[in-house]
């Protein structure tokens, strides 16, 4: 381990963290312009998040400690899975320690989190909420190891530093399997994120709200933690899709050069990523909670029909 | 650089054909069904205009310039003409289980790339692979004749069927000969032609264009 290397994790690190809201201000602003309305500015969610750690944040009194410390567990679980995702450089210290199947494993520590913090209250939205937000899960991780498993048996490793830097550095191949899992990944990540057409993330006020009526009790610098934890899980599945299907500008290790042209080219990538994201959300309409399964159940079978293209094509 | 990207163009074509397959399998809505049997043809002419391009077969291009004027243009377009006149255009499959549906054409997709395995290692064209694809999407296309009561996308069904056919015959050994691939091509439209009379006759008789009527012998 060198200080290069533990310099380009720091800066990766540092660097999701401050751009996560950013990126969700972006397609806010995007979804806005494709709705005809007057957008609020892609730096409305850093005022949010300001005003929000000024406020006083209110407990209930039957709030346990668990509830204070979910906020803080949750951003530090998003943290880390940002830490693994490699976006401007594949030589990432971190790698070693945890692969495609333990960053999995840290979103999954984040939603049970977040759902005994929903639970912790005993409020009747919370609990609702809980139970929608693992039953997503429960469907949605199966698809998503699978599509890790896909890119996996491509590089022969489950490193996701490995992942980016064979499909990224050796000679450019076409894999049909990876577009069958590009699809199932951008179902995937529309549940998880709480988007459009499993759930709609701008707004309090409709029962079938998943995220939402989880973190309805939260206020203050613990809303505020959580607001920026959900920022940081958008960031997170945009550069976990961006490393597995469009891995290129990411330097490899001792390229300086490389990994500073890699901000621009990550820029443009989350730009366009976003611009996709406000278009599907604008296009499609939220589905019935009882149509979720369905929905998950195609990522599953879709991710499972790209191993099995993968194996009769051998790409 | 052509001749080292056509193959795995071929390939992916072949994966976009299977998710195609996989979306009629699920669709509910008629007129999805029919835009994806047009976006099935746009592919299934890329992918033999590829072919062409790869291998120098003349025949090929004429193919594939059927399949565009055919499969992606006119049977599309008396597709859309047929439901507009049928007015189910909206008309929704309600009774249709995806995930079933799904988990069984997961095994048909398993079975036909072992069945093509040993038959593609036999042939020695550019896209030898993608044969176990093909059988699949006619697998697909047969399941969904099955599992759908309304006739449209049954007929849909059966014209997908031929998609994957050719798609077979193009992947395995650069086509069928022309005389063959003209007699198929006007059958289809025959056949389309046909079966559209057939559905007035049938929602005539029962007012409606399920097929489920026709399992009863009597009218009562």
């Amino acid at each position: 381990m060198t200080t290069s290397a533990i310099a380009a994790q720091l800066t990766e690190i540092v660097l999701a963290v401050l751009l996560a809201p950013l990126l969700t201000g972006w397609v806010n602003q995007c979804r806005a312009w494709l709705q005809n309305r007057t957008a609020p500015g892609v730096l409305q969610p850093y005022r949010v998040l300001a005003k929000l750690f000024m406020k006083e944040a209110v407990l209930a009194h039957n709030a346990s400690p668990l509830f204070r410390a979910a906020p803080y567990i949750i951003f530090g679980c998003l943290a880390l899975a940002a830490a693994i995702v490699p976006t401007l450089n594949t030589d990432l210290p971190l790698n070693a320690a945890a692969d495609a199947i333990a960053l999995v494993g840290l979103l999954a520590l984040a939603r049970f989190f977040i759902a005994l913090a929903g639970m912790d209250i005993g409020t009747a939205f919370g609990t609702l909420g809980a139970r929608r937000e693992m039953l997503i899960g429960f469907l949605a991780e199966p698809a998503l190891l699978m599509v890790l498993f896909t890119a996996s048996i491509i590089s022969q490793s489950t490193s996701l530093s490995t992942i980016v830097s064979v499909l990224a550095h050796r000679e450019f191949v076409i894999y049909p399997s990876l577009a069958l899992a590009g699809v199932a990944f951008t179902m995937v990540s529309l549940a998880e994120n709480a988007r459009i057409p499993i759930d709609n993330p701008s707004t309090h006020l409709e029962l079938t709200m998943i995220h939402e009526a989880m973190i309805l009790e939260y206020s203050g610098r613990h809303l505020a933690m959580i607001e920026w934890a959900a920022s940081l899980k958008l960031f997170v599945y945009s550069c976990m899709g961006l490393a597995l299907f469009f891995p290129f500008g990411v330097a490899q290790s001792g390229d300086w050069l490389g990994t500073v042209l890699a901000v621009p080219a990550l820029a443009l990538k989350l730009a366009a990523g976003g611009v996709a994201l406000a278009l599907i959300e604008t296009v499609s309409a939220k589905m019935r909670i009882f149509r979720a399964p369905e929905f998950l159940a195609t990522a599953f079978l879709l991710a499972v029909l790209a191993m099995l293209t993968h194996a009769l094509l051998g790409a | 650089m052509f001749q080292h990207y056509g193959p795995q163009l071929v390939n992916l074509c072949a994966a976009v054909l299977l998710l195609l397959a996989f979306a009629m399998l699920t669709q509910r809505r008629i007129l999805s069904v029919i835009n994806l049997y047009a976006a099935q043809g746009l592919v299934l002419f890329a992918s033999t205009a590829l072919m062409a391009g790869l291998t120098g077969h003349l025949h090929l291009y004429g193919s594939a310039l059927l399949t565009l004027v055919l499969k992606a243009i006119a049977l599309p377009w008396i597709l859309h003409r047929l439901i507009r006149r049928l007015n189910v255009k909206w008309d929704v499959e309600t009774l249709l289980n995806v995930p079933t549906t799904m988990l069984v054409g997961i095994v048909l997709v398993i079975l036909a790339f072992n069945l093509a395995a040993p038959i593609s290692r036999l042939a020695g064209t550019v896209a030898s692979a993608s044969l176990g694809i093909a059988l699949a999407g006619m697998l697909l296309s047969f399941l969904m004749m099955i599992t759908r009561s309304k006739a449209v996308p049954q007929v849909i069904g059966f014209l997908s069927m031929e998609n994957s056919l050719f798609f077979a015959a193009t992947a395995a050994v650069y086509g069928m000969p022309m005389v063959v691939e003209l007699g198929i091509a006007l059958d289809l439209l025959v056949a389309a032609v046909i079966l559209g009379v057939f559905l007035f006759e049938i929602r005539e008789r029962f007012d409606s264009v399920d097929t489920r009527h026709l399992e009863k012998l009597k009218e009562h």
